[in-house]
C-alpha cells in the first residue's frame, strides 16, 4: 500500500493568499448554492407530505412556508436554484473544451450573476 | 511495499485513480436537472400558498406529479454526489466518513418521503 504520510514537498498556496477574482467567486457560489438548496428541498418535501396527509398538517407547513420566514428562504432558494442551473451549464459548456479562455470564463460568470437576478425577479413577476 | 519501488506504484494509476465515473454521473444528472428544475419552477411554484384542495388536485394530474417527482429523486441524488464533493474538500479523517454516511441517509430518506407524499396526493 502507499504510504499514507504528508508528502513532503511544497504544496500549492490556497485561498487566503489569492485576492478574489470573477472566476473564483462565480465558482464558491456555485458550490455554496448547490449545498444550501438542501434547506428549500427539505421545507418542500415536508409540505408535499403535509398536503398528503391532512388539512390540519398541510395548514401548518403552509403557514410556515408562506411566513415571512417561508418567503425569504422561498425567494433565496428560487435565486439559487436559477444561479446553481446557469452555474451547471456553464461547467457542461466547459466540459465540451470550449469558454475556457479567461474572457469567456469571466463573462460567463457575469451571465450566472445577471441572469440569475433576471430569472428570479420573471419568475416572482409571473407568480 | 519494500519491493515496489515508488515509479512502480504510481506507474498507470493517472493522477486520481478514480473518479471519472463521479464525474460522468454528475453530468448526467445536471444534463436531466436543466430540463427538470424549469419545469419545477412553473409547476410547483405557483402552488405555493394556494389552499389544500387545490394543490391536492394538482398533483393528482400526472404530468405536475412526475416533474415533481423525477425533480425530487435526480436532484438529490445530484445533491448527495455533490455533498460528498464538498465532505471529501474540507472535512478529514473519520469525521469525513460519518457526514458523507450522515448526508447520504439524508439524501435517500428525503427521496423515499417525497415518493411516499406525491404517490399518496396522486392516488
Amino acid at each position: 500500500m502507499a504510504d499514507a504520510k504528508q508528502p513532503n514537498r511544497p504544496l500549492s498556496p490556497h485561498l487566503t493568499i489569492y485576492r478574489p477574482q470573477m472566476t473564483s467567486i462565480s465558482s464558491i457560489f456555485v458550490r455554496i448554492t448547490g449545498n444550501a438548496l438542501l434547506v428549500s428541498t427539505l421545507l418542500l418535501i415536508w409540505w408535499f407530505l403535509a398536503a398528503s396527509t391532512s388539512a390540519s398538517a398541510f395548514a401548518s407547513a403552509n403557514y410556515v412556508i408562506t411566513s415571512w420566514f417561508g418567503d425569504a428562504v422561498m425567494v433565496l432558494s428560487l435565486w439559487a436554484l436559477w444561479y446553481h442551473t446557469l452555474g451547471g451549464l456553464r461547467h457542461l459548456i466547459w466540459d465540451t473544451g470550449r469558454g475556457l479562455e479567461l474572457e469567456a470564463a469571466e463573462r460567463m460568470g457575469w451571465v450566472m450573476i445577471i441572469g440569475s437576478l433576471v430569472l428570479t425577479a420573471v419568475t416572482i413577476f409571473c407568480f | 511495499m519494500p519491493f515496489l519501488t515508488d515509479r512502480k506504484r504510481a506507474n498507470g494509476m493517472g493522477s486520481a485513480k478514480t473518479g471519472t465515473a463521479q464525474f460522468w454521473g454528475m453530468t448526467i444528472s445536471s444534463v436531466a436537472l436543466l430540463v427538470l428544475v424549469p419545469g419545477f419552477i412553473f409547476t410547483v411554484g405557483p402552488m405555493i400558498g394556494e389552499n389544500h384542495e387545490t394543490v391536492t388536485d394538482y398533483f393528482s394530474r400526472p404530468f405536475p406529479a412526475l416533474v415533481a417527482l423525477l425533480t425530487f429523486i435526480v436532484g438529490l441524488v445530484h445533491f448527495k454526489n455533490g455533498v460528498t464533493v464538498l465532505i471529501e474538500d474540507y472535512v478529514q479523517g473519520l469525521a469525513c466518513k460519518i457526514w458523507i454516511i450522515v448526508m447520504t441517509c439524508v439524501s435517500y430518506a428525503a427521496i423515499a418521503t417525497a415518493i411516499f407524499a406525491i404517490a399518496r396526493i396522486a392516488l
